[in-house]
């Protein structure tokens, strides 16, 4: 197994490759920010006929982490879909996937702020679902503890012998979890972004996606202290 | 011969001049439908195309737009303004010039539409949207001649195919319309006379004399050019001397930051206080006018520049053109040459400035080829795929159309002469639909078939989006550059993203020959501040490249046969000597390999001599092969005539990696994957329309979640559509750009198996100066995770932490 790992409020929690969030305790798998139906949406909107492919190539994604973890239950983290008439737009056999991946495991879907709404699909939906000493919402909250979160769509810059690579990650303290976009079509937000830095202690760290995830401290990427305050 | 009318005659007469005989010619031939006229800078060539213009307008009959007038710069359509008003003011013509480029007003370009003047003069984008309006029929009827500029310098690129689209449009909107192109001495006039001309009509090539033979020389210095680098530095102080020594001086650059360094250190050693200038196509309208103005009024004694100023600008009094850095083929020379001394007969005076000792030898074959006339000859060219599906769309947003009448007006235009109808139709369907395998969400596609069979957009609404993305043209994402609020905000220029994302508040930078200050980021603005700093962290964003030409490098392999050089300068010489004493010289049929330790890693340097783009193509395909063999590759970087791969392991025997066998069906597997196809689709997937340059709204990314990379589109695509249109025109440019392919597979037919191996205890005099090159290409394989990973492990125990388990 690549999964990465760590220690988050007394529990072992995993990163999978993918982004996905896993606990073996409780048989939980988290995945943040699906972003199904962007393609349909944007051409709905007169925007650019992008290759209708990202559905599939999610489901893809979630087949395949569900295959290897079996999780008793999965909680998708909100902007499960990009608005709410991608959601009742998802083709057949996209539903019928999904549909399948359901059967058999409790299923939660967070609300979001593309998706504010229930969907037709199974599965209960929430503004949030606590599992105690974890809470599990879409937007990060002020002062809260034991979160588990997304909506940002982290991703780090870590600069190697003067040259750059930037790949999706996690960002984690001892206070909460920010997961990646699960998604095909997202894009990211660097994580020294004011937004996303104010959010966490210096003693932070980067938990960066590729074929095996690897922990940086937060004081090595980009987020240079000139940059962390939003103030400057 | 056809007489000129009176007032036109007189004006002549009265000036003691005489028209020039290939202006006479012109107007002779007025009628035919299509002409080229080949001259040399300062012979009378915009005249010799405006003559039969101003002729038939002479009699003040001609109602509504008559000429229109197309340049590849929007200075030039000013300029060429500014010389138009004043002699039709002299002869009192009654004819109404106007420009319309980007800078127009918008209040002045609505105004145009409805009550065109008699001429007007654009560039191929602005006519692009002109062409794109409801009512181009109207603004267009009555059009007699259209005059294309430059034309050597639009034709084989986008914007020309762009523009001989626009071009069939016209001619279907107004029978009967003439169309002159004027260029400058080029290798093969008939491949511009194809694509200029309304195919299948006959175009008539007109050869002006072409005047003295240039008086070019390569400077000599006291300090011999250093073994790298691009700058020319050492030559300043020769340079202020010519400088002095001539009315007004043009120094070329072959890049942006090369012009910014040598004006910034040309000013530093400028005692005397010579007025100098600085003019590229970076830096901000506002201090390009300041300088361009100061040029026609003959207030700077010299002016540093990149290819803005490349084309036939007629400024100021020139009398001497420098070259900086080696010019990369022979035409270009020649035409930078032709800047010099406007006037007709006179021999223009140039000097070039080797940058380093590779460049004497380069410029040294230059000035050969030169002298014995030859240029470096055109390919044959074919329109590129997303060219014509954005003319779709812009065909589109101007009313309903049937597929059949612009698929025959499309075949007009030579470069598209031989386009099949299936891919037409491909086109037109990924214009309509996004042409995808998987027909989803249909009621949403862009162009609907209406009950009659004609095409027409969905949403009407969508001319906005259409119109705002018009251009072949994709720069890397630029960001602007502009002092912070509190001194006035001027605009400096602007730089590209990724370099403006690496800077950090205090670094420095030069930008528009000034040292300035990163203070921070605002609305995807760089704010900076003044700052007395002599060093600054120089700037990254570059001009075009452009890879030398076969002639070129053929030449100079030619060179590298003798057993002498007594025509190079001293330290050169002896620079080839000890190549050959340590190692060997490359040799036209014969591949060299040079291996050797340096700095801790294994190095393999590869002598192809095949032009910037196929040595880094090159590069690709032979670090793919060493991922292969285990040698963990991890970077490389490529010149005109070498590729330098640096890695974790030795090379043995570089024969594997140089056999043809597959090459070819493997070479799309290879590619498929690398940063230069994701680079070259998403300018492909820009023009063709799949995403948006300018969103309506003025709405720019900037960096947040929402927006994601062009590389995931093209990821998914290979995925799940391989078959799908974009990426069939992606191969196809990379083939023939990026990748340059031919000259890869030329190269090795030559060799043809002979390769010379050279291990090597240390770096060959040859290959040093590679390693100061910019532009080092990462490779994305096993040894990037090697080393990603022994970072984290090092930053983790370094916080005291365990990267794998707290």
């Amino acid at each position: 197994m690549n999964n990465l790992p760590f220690e988050f409020q007394g529990e072992t929690l995993h990163l999978l490759p993918s982004g996905a969030l896993y606990w073996p305790a409780r048989r939980l798998l988290c995945v943040a920010d699906l972003h199904l139906g962007k393609s349909e949406r944007l051409a709905r909107l007169g925007g650019p006929i992008l290759p209708p492919y990202e559905n599939e190539e999610t489901i893809d994604r979630l087949s395949h982490d569900i295959a290897t973890t079996d999780p008793a239950e999965v909680i998708c983290l909100g902007d499960s879909f990009d608005d709410l008439a991608a959601s009742r737009a998802l083709p057949a056999t996209i539903q019928n996937r999904l549909t399948g991946l359901m059967a058999g495991r409790g299923w939660v879907w967070v609300l979001g702020n593309h998706d504010p709404g229930p969907v037709d699909l199974g599965g209960t939906c929430r503004a949030d679902h606590r599992a105690a000493p974890l809470v599990f919402r879409h937007i990060a909250e002020p002062d809260a503890r034991g979160e588990v979160s997304g909506h940002y769509h982290p991703k780090a810059r870590i600069v190697l012998g003067g040259r750059s690579i930037v790949r999706r990650c996690a960002l984690l303290d001892a206070d909460r979890v920010i997961l990646p976009a699960y998604g095909a079509y997202t894009g990211g937000m660097l994580c020294d972004r004011p937004e996303l830095a104010c959010l966490f202690s210096p003693r932070a760290e980067i938990l960066v996606l590729g074929p095996r995830p690897m922990r940086f401290p937060v004081a090595h990427s980009s987020m240079s202290p000139a940059r962390r305050n939003p103030s400057t | 011969m056809r007489p000129l009318p009176p007032p036109i005659a007189g004006w002549f007469s009265a000036r003691g001049w005489s028209i020039h005989p290939h202006q006479q010619d012109m107007l002779d031939r007025k009628d035919a439908p299509c002409q080229l006229l080949i001259a040399p800078t300062g012979g009378g060539k915009t005249m010799a195309g405006f003559l039969p213009t101003l002729a038939d307008l002479a009699d003040g009959s001609h109602k509504g737009l008559h000429t229109l007038y197309v340049s590849p710069l929007k200075a030039l359509a000013a300029d060429i303004k500014r010389n138009l008003t004043g002699p039709i003011t002299d002869m009192g013509l009654p004819i109404r010039v106007e420009d319309r480029t980007g800078d127009t007003s918008s209040h002045t370009k609505r105004r145009q539409r409805a009550d065109p003047p008699h001429i007007l003069l654009t560039t191929p984008e602005s006519l692009a949207l002109l062409v794109s309006y409801e009512d181009a029929h109207r603004t267009f009827a009555g059009l007699q001649r259209i005059i294309v500029d430059e034309i050597h310098a639009l034709a084989e690129s986008k914007r020309g195919d762009q523009l001989m689209l626009a071009l069939s449009r016209l001619s279907a909107l107004a029978p009967g319309l003439r169309r002159v192109g004027l260029s400058a001495t080029v290798e093969d006039p008939a491949a511009i006379a194809r694509i200029l001309a309304r195919h299948p009509d006959p175009c008539e090539i007109l050869l002006a004399d072409p005047g003295p033979d240039p008086d070019i020389a390569m400077l000599t210095t006291e300090t011999p050019p250093p073994w790298s680098g691009g700058g020319g530095r050492y030559a300043i102080p020769a340079v202020l001397e010519e400088i002095r020594k001539h009315r007004t001086t043009l120094i070329f650059h072959n890049t942006r930051a090369q012009a910014e360094i040598f004006f910034h250190h040309l000013w530093l050693a400028n005692e005397d206080q010579l007025p100098i200038g600085i003019h590229h196509g970076a830096l901000a309208r506002e201090q390009r006018e300041k300088v361009e103005q100061a040029m026609v009024e003959g207030r700077l004694k010299a002016i540093v520049c990149t290819g803005s100023l490349d084309l036939g600008i007629d400024w100021g009094d020139v009398d001497l053109v420098i070259q900086v850095g080696a010019p990369k083929n022979v035409k270009r020379l020649v035409q930078r040459i032709g800047r010099a001394n406007h006037r007709y007969n006179a021999p223009s005076k140039a000097l070039i400035v080797p940058a380093n000792r590779f460049e004497v030898i380069e410029c040294t074959a230059a000035l050969d080829a030169v002298r014995a006339h030859q240029l470096d000859g055109d390919t044959d060219h074919t329109g590129p795929l997303d060219v014509l599906c954005q003319h779709i769309l812009i065909r589109a947003a101007a009313g309903p159309f049937t597929a059949d009448e612009l698929f025959a007006e499309i075949r007009t235009a030579g470069a598209y002469a031989d386009l099949p109808r299936k891919t037409f139709d491909r086109c037109l369907d990924f214009a309509a639909t996004g042409g995808y395998a998987l027909r989803a969400y249909d009621q949403w596609q862009r162009l609907v078939q209406r009950a009659d069979g004609q095409w027409q957009l969905r949403d009407p609404r969508s001319t906005t989006r259409i119109r705002m993305n018009i251009g072949t043209i994709v720069d890397a994402d630029k960001m602007q550059v502009r002092y912070q609020r509190t001194r006035g905000g001027a605009p400096l220029g602007e730089v590209e993203e990724y370099f403006a994302s690496m800077l950090r508040k205090g670094d420095t930078f030069l930008i528009g020959g000034q040292i300035v200050r990163y203070e921070g980021m605002r609305e995807m603005v760089v704010e900076v501040s003044r700052t007395p700093t002599l060093k600054p962290k120089i700037a990254t964003f570059m001009g075009t490249k452009f890879a030398t030409s076969t002639q070129l490098s053929d030449r100079i392999l030619a060179m590298f046969r003798a057993d002498d050089w007594p025509g190079l300068p001293a330290h050169t010489r002896e620079w080839l000597h000890l190549q050959r004493r340590v190692s060997r010289l490359p040799e036209r049929d014969r591949l060299l390999v040079e291996s050797f330790p340096h700095d801790g890693r294994e190095h393999v340097v590869a002598y192809g001599f095949a032009g910037r783009n196929a040595q880094q193509t090159l590069g690709l395909l032979i670090t793919k092969r060493m991922e292969d063999m285990g040698l963990n590759p991890m970077g490389f970087v490529a010149t005109d005539y070498a590729t330098l791969i640096w890695g974790l392991d030795p090379l043995e025997d570089p024969r594997p990696l140089f056999t043809r066998d597959n090459l070819v069906e493997t070479m799309e597997a290879w590619l498929a994957d690398n940063a230069v196809m994701k680079r070259t689709f998403k300018g492909s997937a820009i023009v063709a329309g799949l995403i948006d340059r300018n969103q309506p709204g003025g709405k720019r990314k900037t960096g947040r979640q929402a927006t994601f990379s062009t590389d995931i589109l093209y990821d998914t695509l290979r995925k799940y559509d391989p078959g799908h249109i974009m990426l069939d025109i992606t191969r196809a440019e990379a083939m023939r750009g990026l990748v340059d392919f031919g000259r890869i597979e030329a190269m090795l037919a030559r060799i043809d198996g002979r390769i010379d191996h050279a291990r090597l205890s240390r770096v060959s005099p040859l290959a040093a100066p590679l390693f100061l090159e910019p532009g080092r290409v990462p490779i994305a394989g096993s040894a990037d995770q090697r080393l990603l990973e022994q970072e984290a492990q090092r930053l983790m125990a370094a916080a005291g932490l365990s990267a794998t388990l707290s």
